[in-house]
């Protein structure tokens, strides 16, 4: 059974966003996801000071099988992205929602995040 | 229906990922792909390729059969026990299947051919096997286990009857030892020493449980293609088909042009590409960040595209990716893959990337 930490917001395409107090919010893809690319091998962050909009493909995230898209669960500029995944992309599949966190993000509308989906909505939607 | 190895139990017992390969449900891993890789290249991993099979010729004429079939020339096996790897050709040169047979005595050979081909190798043999009087069985009562790495062997031979064992470690690479039912062949598909059995089902699964306690790591499909392309090996319906002849896929070593009269099935189209094959097969090394992956477009640096990758991955041993490129046969290297819309620099080199747990490019 996959973690889904019940503080965490989430979206369908398996990536989760966390609140941070001065109002930017840390993205990254879930325990689910990582569990079902298997082992990561390459990882490509969005460029500091990116917009993105909500929905948008902004991320890479390569494992042995295959490469997959992340997307950006809100709309908003990008202000920082974790340097370790580079040289350590398994941090990703070994701690998706500490360690293997991917980009940092500014919301364009904060309000976006309350129409994300909660842990228990996450989960329906796996089972879906 | 999927079809199920003998070892469909084990699998699901060790909680394996399975997938749907040619029509049989397998594991593509157990745990982690990259530790069961490594495990490969440092210790002792173990694969059911019972979905694979064995195919028996036996007659008078096997042998000038068998001349006539291969690409290869089975005159190089001298002696019972030897193998050979060989492509099977079409008459235009393109590739059915690429096999291993193996010498069982002057009026029998062994073929082990592919899972997906099974069954149009088994209609091709007995369409041209008639006019020898070959017989053609194939050996639905046994089943396949690949045993690999450099402590493969020494687990293997631990656990057989002595006095096969004794013969089975004195085995050269390509040969093989047997008693009975219980064949032991020193050859392999991912670069390492190592041992594929070929065993009656019941057996297969003891020497499995044996194995696994022993401390060789089951290892599923997907480290078997990591491992087989780090090692330079083509992949039936990935690398090569009937489209491809053996010149264009990197295979040209297998070719056994002399001597000049042996007319096997494919020799005529051969030789009309002999002197310039349409197009070649090169290894490729990406020099930065990123994975290669099958049909990605390459270009001549800078230049017009010519041809594409047909396999690429992450070479685990490697920690960067590789691929190998068809591409056509004037062009010249260095050469570009695109990836997303990017195109990524390669180093041109010459497979295998690994062999012996050591990196070689």
């Amino acid at each position: 059974m996959s973690k889904i930490p019940s503080e965490l917001k989430y979206v369908k395409s398996h990536e989760w966003v966390k609140k941070l107090p001065d109002g930017s919010v840390v993205i990254g893809i879930t325990d689910h996801a990582q569990e079902a690319l298997g082992d990561l091998v390459f990882v490509e962050t969005p460029k500091v000071g990116r917009k993105l909009a909500a929905g948008e493909a902004c991320a890479v995230v390569e494992s042995v099988k295959a490469a997959s898209d992340v997307y950006a669960p809100i709309a908003g500029e990008v202000i920082e992205s974790n340097p370790t995944l580079a040289d350590t992309p398994e941090t990703i599949n070994t701690d998706p929602y500490e360690g293997g966190w991917m980009w940092k993000l500014k919301p364009s509308n904060p309000a976006e995040i309350d129409g994300l989906l909660d842990a228990a909505g996450y989960e329906k939607s796996l089972a879906d | 229906m999927l079809k199920q190895t003998a070892l469909h139990a084990e699998h699901i017992a060790l909680g394996a990922k399975l997938v749907d390969f040619a029509g049989w449900d397998m594991p593509i891993q157990y745990s982690s792909q990259l530790d069961e890789h490594h495990a490969v290249r440092q210790t002792a991993g173990m694969f059911d390729v019972a979905h694979m099979s064995a195919v028996d010729l036996s007659g008078a004429r096997v042998h000038e059969f068998l001349q006539h079939l291969l690409a290869n020339d089975v005159a190089k096996l001298k002696l019972p026990g030897k193998a050979l790897y060989s492509c099977m050709l079409d008459a235009s040169g393109g590739v059915i299947d690429d096999l291993i047979v193996y010498c069982i005595e002057e009026q029998q050979f062994r073929l082990v051919v592919n899972a997906g081909t099974t069954d149009k190798d088994l209609a091709w043999l007995q369409g041209k096997s008639a006019a020898f009087g070959v017989t053609v069985k194939q050996r639905r009562d046994l089943g396949i286990l690949a045993v690999q790495g450099p402590q493969a062997r020494e687990k293997v031979c631990s656990l057989l009857p002595a006095e096969l064992a004794e013969r089975a470690l004195a085995l050269t690479p390509f040969s093989a030892a047997w008693a009975g039912d219980c064949f032991v062949g020193r050859t392999g598909y991912t670069g390492e020493d190592g041992f594929e059995l070929i065993l009656p089902h019941t057996d297969l699964v003891a020497i499995w449980k044996a194995l696994l306690s022993a401390g060789v790591k089951p290892c599923g499909l997907g480290a078997r293609d990591t491992l087989r392309l780090e090692a330079g090996m083509n992949l039936y319906g990935q690398d090569m088909d009937e489209g491809v002849s053996p010149l264009e896929c990197g295979l040209a070593w297998t070719v056994a042009w002399t001597p000049e009269d042996r007319d096997f099935i494919g020799r005529k189209a051969l030789e009309a590409q002999r002197a310039a094959p349409p197009r070649k097969t090169l290894g490729l090394v990406l020099e930065g960040r990123g994975v290669l992956r099958a049909h990605m477009p390459v270009r001549m640096a800078g230049g017009a595209a010519v041809g594409e990758t047909t396999s690429g991955g992450f070479a685990p041993s490697l920690k960067g990716s590789i691929a190998f490129a068809r591409v056509s046969g004037e062009s010249v290297g260095p050469y570009e893959v695109e990836i997303r819309g990017q195109w990524l620099a390669t180093r041109v080199v010459k497979p295998p990337f690994v062999r012996n747990g050591k990196v070689l490019v």
